[in-house]
């Protein structure tokens, strides 16, 4: 009975893609129906996820499907924590319906299911969690630096529109994306010690590479920041291109391995 | 209780007559108490109106004292202010203050002022029931309409377009250096409403020294020539120009260093002057966003179109309110009714505990007062439906007839309590 709770948080996370898009009654209606929704989703989700983590043999996201799951559930709490109000609602229009899409994808592998699990230990589990999480803070990160070039293209074009949308000021924005990317690549850093620390010889692979290259290439983009001050259109079109150029390679290499 | 407003507005009047009737804030508070006398009185009056609130007892004919007063204020040119003054009553004087405070009723939908303005009008006023709880429910709308809506969101002139827009890229604006390019006064406007956001003024640069170094003394700036501007670039955050020269003042050619210098940090320019200022090449800049006036009377235009379309949800807001202060208005003529069956009840209790009281001599103080209570929630509990229903038949007009009923059946006639 308890798988179900995939439902309510579909239907949630649903309806708040869908408020995001402007499909439903006022813009102040909207942005609370939506805002209940991110809310609403993440908290049967994380139902959801304490069971499986209660009543599985062992690690229970160990499979991609489940992973996915793991993914949408940090992805959507990271967006809650930073970006989930008013304001950020095309961050939300951004962030919703790809998460709604992913938990779709891991209902259908099989990732929302209560019995099953992987028996590899402790280190396995904080190893997976970590860089979930990292990636989940990453995802976000590149979504707040999108919403930054496009934010910044209106201005640039001097779009009157802009202002009807209520969007985030730059800066913040900017700031905010640079803040989330380092907090994750914190995240990252101990997902890759712990994934180097069971590592055996002859098991390191492309993904575990692309992963290492994703790492060197955020920690460039963070330390040009800090030590040359590059911020605003670079920044941010680095950052979107290194995490899409993951996004889109990661889970070839990895179900390739 | 009767409410009655008295008025002249941007509406029907231009300045040259709602000058004669403005008022200051003491002139404002003098005049209502002068209008009110025994009674309730308010006078606001903002550059856009003058309008005189009272409330009294049906008899009394305080509209046409309020009337005598607004063309009194006028002078010599009453004749002409009487044509352009409108009367309104009861609901749709409550509807009206409720739209005012709302800034449904200004020429700039959802100007910020005016709910302030309407807060020190009631402060000033002499106030009593009536008028106490209309301009508490008009200010209750006021703040409703802004939360609720987005009708005071935008900026709704040129200078506050530039602010706004400053802010959208800045955020906050507390600390942010702003270079003046030209002394003129759009200029000064614009460097005031960045001013009341936080930001700091730097530096004032102009072709002829004296107007610079009068404009940076009342802003507490800087003066320098504007040869000098392009290092001035450097560390600034927005660049409000509006000389009168006939050609570009800052171009790709004499800023390119100093804008790539910044490496990419954003600096805003507002270009408010006609000929343009600034070169709409820099825009190419990492970093650099130019905004002529055209571009900003567009932002101000957007506002506008969008503060027309929340004044519709903001309507409803203050429709809602309306009705609410009708009803409460309506409870008001079954009150008396109320208060006196209330009184006659306790009257009742009290006789009859007394009545018992050799009886009661034998209990102990903590029995009596356990008496006292459950008597009272006897009553309470049984005059609690009437009562209730009693305010609904007044919501739906039939107050009087109920109250009449009420009397007649538990012989309240000639017992008569005023409203509370």
């Amino acid at each position: 009975m308890a798988e179900l709770l995939v439902w309510p948080a579909l239907v949630a996370y649903g309806e708040a893609a869908l408020a995001y898009a402007g499909g439903l009654g006022t813009p102040l209606l909207r942005g609370r129906l939506a805002i209940w929704g991110v809310r609403l989703g993440w908290l049967a989700q994380t139902g959801l996820l304490v069971v499986q983590a209660l009543r599985a043999d062992g690690f229970p996201w160990g499979t991609w499907a489940g992973a996915l799951n793991l993914f949408v559930w940090l992805v959507v709490g990271a967006y809650l924590m930073w970006g989930c109000n008013v304001r950020f609602r095309l961050l939300g229009a951004l962030v919703m319906p790809p998460a709604a899409a992913l938990l779709i994808a891991s209902w259908a592998g099989g990732g929302t299911g209560i019995k099953g699990g992987v028996h590899s230990g402790a280190l396995l589990g904080a190893h997976v969690g970590l860089m979930l999480a990292g990636l989940a803070g990453l995802t976000i990160a590149a979504a707040m630096s999108a919403l930054y070039l496009w934010e910044e293209r209106s201005l640039k074009r001097r779009d009157s529109r802009l202002f009807r949308l209520r969007m985030p000021p730059l800066e913040t924005l900017d700031r905010l994306a640079a803040r989330v990317a380092a907090v994750s690549l914190g995240l990252l850093s101990g997902g890759i010690v712990l994934g180097l620390a069971r590592l055996r010889s002859g098991e390191f692979d492309a993904a575990m590479a692309v992963t290492l290259v994703l790492w060197l290439l955020v920690a460039t983009v963070l330390a040009l920041r800090r030590e040359v001050g590059l911020r605003g259109r670079r920044a941010a079109t680095l950052l979107t291109g290194v995490v899409a150029f993951v996004a889109v390679v990661l889970p070839i290499t990895h179900f390739a391995s | 209780m009767k409410l009655a407003l008295v008025g002249v507005s941007h509406h029907r009047a231009a300045v040259e007559l709602r000058e004669r009737v403005a008022v200051e804030l003491e002139g404002a508070a003098a005049l209502a108490r002068s209008v009110a006398g025994d009674d309730e009185a308010v006078v606001l009056s903002t550059c856009n109106r003058t309008e005189i609130y009272v409330a009294a007892a049906e008899d009394r004919e305080l509209e046409a004292h309020a009337t005598s007063a607004l063309l009194e204020l006028a002078g010599e040119r009453g004749e002409e202010i009487a044509p352009v003054l409108y009367r309104l009553a009861d609901e749709s004087a409550a509807l009206h203050l409720f739209r005012v405070a709302a800034g449904l009723d200004s020429l700039v939908p959802g100007e910020g002022e005016i709910l302030g303005q309407v807060k020190s009008a009631f402060e000033a006023g002499a106030t009593g029931p009536l008028l106490d709880r209309v301009f508490r429910q008009a200010l209750h709308a006021g703040r409703r309409a802004r939360v609720e809506t987005a009708i005071g969101e935008s900026p709704a002139s040129v200078p506050a377009a530039a602010a706004a827009l400053a802010q959208q890229v800045f955020d906050d604006l507390h600390g942010r250096r702003v270079v003046l390019v030209g002394a003129g006064k759009m200029s000064e406007l614009t460097a005031r409403n960045l001013l009341s956001r936080g930001a700091r003024i730097a530096v004032v640069a102009n072709r002829t020294a004296a107007h610079g170094d009068e404009l940076a003394g009342r802003l507490s700036a800087r003066a320098v020539d504007l040869e000098g501007i392009g290092a001035q670039l450097r560390d600034a955050d927005v660049v409000v120009a509006s000389t009168s020269a006939p050609g570009f003042v800052l171009t790709t050619g004499t800023l390119g260093g100093d804008l790539r210098a910044r490496r990419g940090r954003p600096l805003l320019f507002v270009d408010l002057a006609v000929p343009r200022d600034v070169d709409p090449d820099l825009a190419a800049f990492d970093g650099c966003f130019v905004y002529d006036i055209d571009d900003l009377e567009a932002v101000v235009e957007a506002s506008l179109a969008g503060r027309r379309v929340e004044a519709a949800r903001a309507e409803r807001v203050v429709a809602a309110e309306a009705e609410r202060f009708q009803e409460w208005q309506a409870s008001l003529a079954v009150v008396p009714a109320i208060a006196s069956l209330r009184a006659r009840a306790e009257e009742i209790r009290t006789a009859e505990l007394a009545k018992a009281e050799g009886r009661l001599g034998r209990l102990s103080e903590s029995e009596r007062r356990l008496v006292e209570s459950v008597t009272s929630q006897i009553v309470n509990k049984l005059l609690h439906l009437p009562t209730v229903r009693l305010k609904q038949a007044a919501a739906a007009a039939d107050g009087l007839i109920y109250a009449d009923v009420v009397r007649h059946l538990f012989g309240l006639e000639g017992e008569e309590g005023g409203p509370r």
